[in-house]
């Protein structure tokens, strides 16, 4: 126990009490079995091509860039998309910004939850919906589901910043993608607001039919950097 | 083991889920509600194509991870394991999440869960809530409690808004409009959704289109959110939501207020558990890889999110499951509903006529066991013992002896209450001893084959046996027992399937 003991509670007191009795003075606590895969039998670059069908099969889009293509690649996007007015976090890698046509409006969202300069002025919620898109970075990406985690560093955003705009890209680099979910957690760090994503927003709540498309961001683009 | 009832030991005096309060009891006997419900073609037409859709979805995604069954045994292991050390577990949860910025409140029923929600937000000044779609919310009945108190409770799961639109009783655990087909939302929509583009079709994405059109503005001012939690991890104080249509995430990032209310068996010991849990529900629950989005918070995080969250720690009845050593791996349930969607009686029945907000096999023996065995005396026989719903429970409930070990306790309580052994209640006290054993289950099925030869020939062709032999004539007196099948559903299984199990 890392805290002060709680307060006295009755409620509290009588939960804990119910449950010590209906466990009785000596109750058995089994070990776990972990008989399940945790580590990876594909080599890099099949993990790399496992994650790309995944995200792909979710309708999610998938590009490809080296790091010299990446700007390139990001202005190409957002000019496709039309947008006019795009989010990016503060801590966003300025290099992948440089091919943006000039017209385009960048704004710069503040803070994140670790940021130090929380008196930096963070967009509000009516602000945010002003933004047509929004570029990420990522933390981990997980082959076996098509997943992306964020986890709100300076260069992933708060997280209502990847959540209000309706269109996501979110860029990813080889290193950060592994094979299956028990190679993922370790790498997250349990203290920091995360968010899972596999694929646009969806529903199968009509007939279990699944479409995407409701309240979360309705088209995601996964940009892999691949070297 | 002893033989229930005669060697049952004395046990402290249990609390279960109270009445007059929350969705635990239905109106009407399963019997009684399911007639109605197998009237309903149409009712039963949504249900067979929405079931047979998503139980396809499911067997494709389980059948492509390899060990499966490895994950399984994790899974049942962890939550045994949890169970065992609830209390240090949630006394770790609690001082996690504390010393993160929480508030943890313990509520020992749904009157007392509903009292510290709703004082909860009269404290924020907030008339208004947006709600993610959560079981135990359901169950304590939250948004009445809110109603009365002048709060209105918003709900942003699709299904829950199909459901709170057509002031409806939700029937499923994860789609809880499962019972209503394309066209009844489209008409449901155009009559009570303000604004609504009158053009508006049956196409499931123009519907889901429609709702977030709908709740869009409510997010985007809500001051206060509301939701239950999928994972609660005691070594980190992490709380985790499971969801596909980003709602979860709107309530839990946007509001100022994040009230979260979970079951005290919610809770997972620690972090690297979850690799467990994040691979078994999604699969188990809508037949994805992985759902679209979860969500991990860890008390409050300053300059993101809600930064006041409070945690409603929730017994109603729980402790009462835990107190039945047979019973007590019911808590161990993560609700991912694929017991409802292989089960024949729901697929029939549908999830209105078992009265309680949890329906098909695992409600059949969760209510019964929150409320005590009197109010939802009818839910354990609302089974054929077919045994699909324990071969798909991602964490191995045992279902069928459950419900066979509740069934001895009903006509058990009926024995006390006349005074007298009934032919009922010494079959099911030997039937739950039999099936509480796999191996003496197994034995027991090769002896009933050797039924196949008892009974005269005319009823032996009408698959029938008129009289049971010794002691077991009393069963017989009054009912005719079926003709024990060639194979039974296990060994079908065993041969048809076993290979890939």
């Amino acid at each position: 126990m890392t805290a002060a003991t709680p307060a006295p509670n009755t409620a509290r007191d009588i939960v804990l009490t119910r449950i010590r009795d209906a466990l009785g003075p000596d109750p058995v606590v089994p070990e776990v079995p972990r008989g399940y895969v945790t580590g990876s039998d594909l080599d890099p670059d099949a993990v790399i091509e496992r994650f790309a069908e995944r995200v792909d099969d979710y309708r999610a889009t998938v590009h490809r860039t080296g790091h010299a293509g990446l700007a390139t690649t990001l202005a190409a996007l957002i000019t496709a998309s039309g947008a006019g007015r795009i989010g990016v976090p503060v801590g966003l890698d300025d290099t992948w910004l440089t091919e943006l046509p000039d017209d385009l409006e960048v704004i710069r969202d503040q803070p994140t939850h670790d940021t130090a300069a929380l008196d930096t002025a963070a967009l509000d919620t009516a602000a945010l919906d002003t933004l047509e898109l929004v570029v990420t970075a990522s933390t981990v990406g997980i082959a076996e589901t098509g997943t992306i985690v964020l986890d709100a560093s300076p260069d992933q955003g708060r997280r209502a910043l990847t959540l209000v705009p309706d269109h996501h890209i979110c860029i990813i680099t080889t290193d950060q993608i592994v094979h299956t979910v028990p190679q993922a957690l370790p790498r997250l760090d349990p203290t920091r607001p995360l968010t899972m994503i596999s694929g646009p927003s969806a529903t199968s709540d009509i007939e279990l039919d699944r479409v995407e498309g409701v309240h979360g961001p309705r088209i995601l683009h996964v940009v892999i950097v691949t070297d | 083991m002893s033989v229930a009832p005669q060697g049952r030991t004395l046990l402290p005096v249990v609390a279960h889920a109270p009445r007059g309060v929350g969705h635990l009891r239905g109106d009407e006997s399963f019997p009684d509600a399911a007639r109605g419900a197998l009237a309903d073609t149409q009712l039963r037409r949504n249900l067979g194509h929405a079931t047979a859709t998503i139980r396809d979805k499911r067997a494709k995604v389980v059948g492509e991870v390899d060990d499966w069954e490895a994950l399984r045994t994790a899974g049942k292991a962890i939550k045994d394991h949890t169970m065992a050390r609830l209390p240090e577990l949630l006394v770790q949860l609690e001082a996690n999440v504390t010393a993160a910025g929480g508030v943890v409140h313990w509520a020992r029923d749904a009157t007392e869960a509903n009292q510290i929600v709703t004082r909860l937000v009269r404290e924020t000044g907030s008339r208004e809530v947006v709600k993610v779609k959560s079981m135990a919310t359901q169950e304590i009945a939250l948004n009445e409690a809110l109603a009365d108190a002048g709060i209105t409770a918003f709900e942003t799961d699709l299904a829950e808004l199909i459901v709170q639109l057509g002031d409806d009783k939700p029937s499923h655990i994860l789609v809880p409009a499962i019972h209503k087909n394309r066209a009844e939302i489209r008409e449901l929509f155009a009559r009570t959704l303000p604004g609504v583009d009158p053009e508006l079709t049956d196409d499931p994405a123009a519907l889901a289109g429609a709702a977030r059109q709908h709740l869009r503005e409510r997010f985007l001012t809500a001051k206060v959110g509301i939701s239950g939690a999928n994972f609660a991890v005691a070594d980190t104080g992490t709380l985790s939501v499971v969801e596909s249509e980003g709602n979860g995430r709107m309530c839990l990032t946007l509001p100022e207020t994040l009230i979260t209310v979970m079951g005290i068996e919610k809770l997972v010991p620690t972090w690297t558990d979850l690799e467990v849990f994040l691979q078994l529900l999604p699969r188990s629950s809508t037949g994805e890889r992985m759902n679209p989005y979860t969500s991990l918070w860890t008390g409050v995080h300053p300059g993101d999110g809600p930064q006041s969250f409070h945690l409603v720690l929730l017994d109603n009845g729980r402790t009462a499951v835990l107190a039945d050593e047979t019973g007590r791996e019911t808590l161990n349930c993560i609700r991912c509903s694929a017991c409802l969607n292989v089960c024949p009686v729901y697929e029939r029945a549908g999830g209105h006529a078992y009265g309680s907000v949890y329906p098909g096999p695992i409600g059949a023996i969760l209510s019964p066991q929150l409320t005590g065995i009197e109010d939802n005396a009818s839910l354990p026989y609302a089974s054929t013992l077919c045994g699909a719903c324990y071969e798909v429970c991602p964490v191995k409930i045992d279902i069928p002896s459950i419900l066979v070990h509740l069934r001895a306790e009903h006509v058990e309580a009926q024995r006390e209450t006349r005074r007298i052994p009934t032919p009922e209640a010494i079959s099911m006290a030997a039937a739950s001893w039999t099936m509480s054993e796999a191996s003496r289950w197994e034995k027991a099925q090769s002896a009933s084959r050797a039924g196949r030869l008892l009974g005269r020939k005319r009823d032996r062709d009408a698959g029938r046996i008129a009289r049971l032999p010794g002691p077991l004539a009393a069963w017989t007196g009054a009912r005719d027992a079926p003709r024990p099948p060639a194979e039974t559903f296990r060994q079908w299984w065993a041969r048809t399937r076993g290979s890939r199990s």
